[in-house]
């Protein structure tokens, strides 16, 4: 994509991060690489770390501060859940995408309205097409010796899926990754820049919802475009703010974890061989792998100022939750930094808790489960081909955006 | 034993419905509720141990054993 924003460090706004507690930036290339470090650092030294970056932002890291923030609705707002360097203009109860961005009361309704399309029951009859898409892109790698599974493989499942869901053009699957990319790792970019950014998007999406007022089909637009709210039709704005969330939220957040459990199983090969022994652990190894790399860090907004554990937080600062740190806090769970595939008791938060809960989650896991398994099928053997060149992605979503595996073995 | 969940702790994270399909159930909604009137007949040791994996696994701490 010529048109996206640059993953380039040197393109931020605030030029490298001297000191992770006192001027962190989630958005720094080492963040990510070296997340777990940075978390068991501060959480030994400064459980909420500060940084003058974006306005103000705090990052709490112990499991007991992240989950108090996101049970807290009076004090944060979700107004706007990624941490960027604009001008926030959306408003609370609303936000620019609904529920995710709304707040109590009218977070319940918005809300609501898309849990009966993402309910298992829903979500569930998707598995073979899931599991017929991981072969077919299996197939098309050919008989290589070493694969990307990020590029090759994870990036396209949850794209694939939510786009049909969606009703949109699945030709346009570059397109999503790169509004992905635009919304999520280019949030330290030049405000301008990422406004236009935003205009992009947003022209695409009126196309699409005004293909589907000449169109009408049976998909997720059309079922959004039909809703109603306290009686009345979803305005645009909450058509289209939906939507994003849709595509945005879904896409790259699954293919994080995809990504890194075949990471974990590319450099654990005693994992891979339990898994191959032991299949009924499955259920339990997905869960772990979703505890230990949960992809997904949220934000909230300070809602009023207030004192949080003696820091001094004013409203409109930012506030990181960043749940894969709470997931490895040795407070809340047993050998917290173990990957234990047969950890039985896993009440891990990678979909987040609360009110906000991801609402995508079974799709998630459905989509997680049937890859990692049919990776695993077709791959009996498999490793890092080179684990420098493993590439993580930048911003609130962590996991590898280039895996380069060497493919031992095949099925 | 008899299970309860508290519907205002429930977010519909959906693991008790995976984990224990036998005692609980979904609705449309995705929200979970016991099956049963929340009942695990005691000679059923293997049910037993799944509605302990199912309380210790639930993110909002919702399901409990009632006090009865």
């Amino acid at each position: 994509m010529t048109d996206t924003l640059p993953h380039d460090p040197e393109a931020s706004m605030y030029g490298p991060v001297t000191d992770w507690a006192t001027d962190f930036d989630h958005a720094d290339p080492d963040y990510n690489r070296h997340a777990h470090e940075i978390w068991a650092d501060l959480r030994a030294t400064c459980p909420v770390a500060h940084t003058d970056r974006y306005g103000g932002t705090w990052l709490p890291v112990t499991h007991a501060d992240v989950t108090r923030i996101a049970y807290d609705t009076e004090h944060f707002t979700s107004r706007s859940v990624v941490v960027n360097t604009g001008e926030q203009l959306a408003e609370a109860p609303i936000g620019g995408a609904p529920p995710i961005t709304s707040d109590p009361p009218f977070h319940h309704h918005a809300r609501r309205l898309l849990l009966p399309p993402f309910a298992p029951k829903k979500i569930d009859p998707w598995e073979d097409d899931v599991r017929a898409l991981c072969h077919q892109l299996i197939d098309d790698m050919g008989d290589a010796d070493t694969i990307d599974a990020a590029v090759q493989y994870s990036q396209h499942i949850p794209v694939n899926v939510i786009a049909r869901m969606l009703g949109f053009p699945l030709e346009d699957a570059d397109l999503f990754r790169g509004f992905v990319h635009d919304t999520l790792e280019g949030v330290n970019h030049d405000p301008a820049v990422r406004m236009a950014a935003f205009e992009r998007l947003d022209a695409y999406l009126d196309l699409q919802i005004q293909d589907h007022v000449d169109n009408p089909r049976d998909d997720l637009t059309t079922f959004l475009m039909n809703s109603t709210i306290f009686d009345q039709p979803l305005s645009h704005e909450h058509v289209r703010g939906s939507i994003v969330l849709l595509l945005l939220a879904g896409i790259d957040t699954t293919w994080s974890a995809i990504g890194s459990s075949i990471w974990h199983l590319a450099g654990t090969p005693g994992d891979l061989r339990r898994l191959w022994a032991e299949p009924e652990l499955w259920p339990t190894a997905i869960e772990e792998f979703l505890r230990a790399y949960a992809p997904v860090t949220m934000a909230r907004m300070v809602a009023k100022d207030h004192d949080f554990n003696g820091c001094p937080m004013k409203k409109d600062e930012w506030v990181l939750l960043p749940f894969p740190a709470a997931n490895l806090d040795p407070a809340e769970f047993d050998r917290a930094d173990e990957v234990l595939i047969d950890r039985e008791v896993n009440r891990h938060a990678a979909f987040g808790l609360g009110i906000h809960r991801c609402l995508g989650s079974n799709l998630a896991r459905l989509e997680v489960r049937t890859a990692v398994e049919t990776f695993v099928e077709r791959f009996p053997e498999f490793e890092l081909a080179d684990p420098a060149a493993v590439r993580w992605s930048v911003g609130q979503i962590r996991g590898p955006r280039e895996l380069p595996i060497r493919v031992l073995r095949r099925a | 034993m008899r299970l309860e969940i508290d519907s205002d702790k429930c977010q519909v994270h959906n693991r008790c419905y995976a984990l224990a399909p036998e005692l609980f159930d979904v609705d449309d909604y995705g929200s979970a509720m016991v099956l049963n009137d929340g009942i695990v007949p005691a000679e059923l040791e293997e049910l037993e141990e799944k509605a302990r994996l199912a309380i210790a696994n639930c993110p909002e701490f919702a399901i409990s054993v009632a006090a009865d």
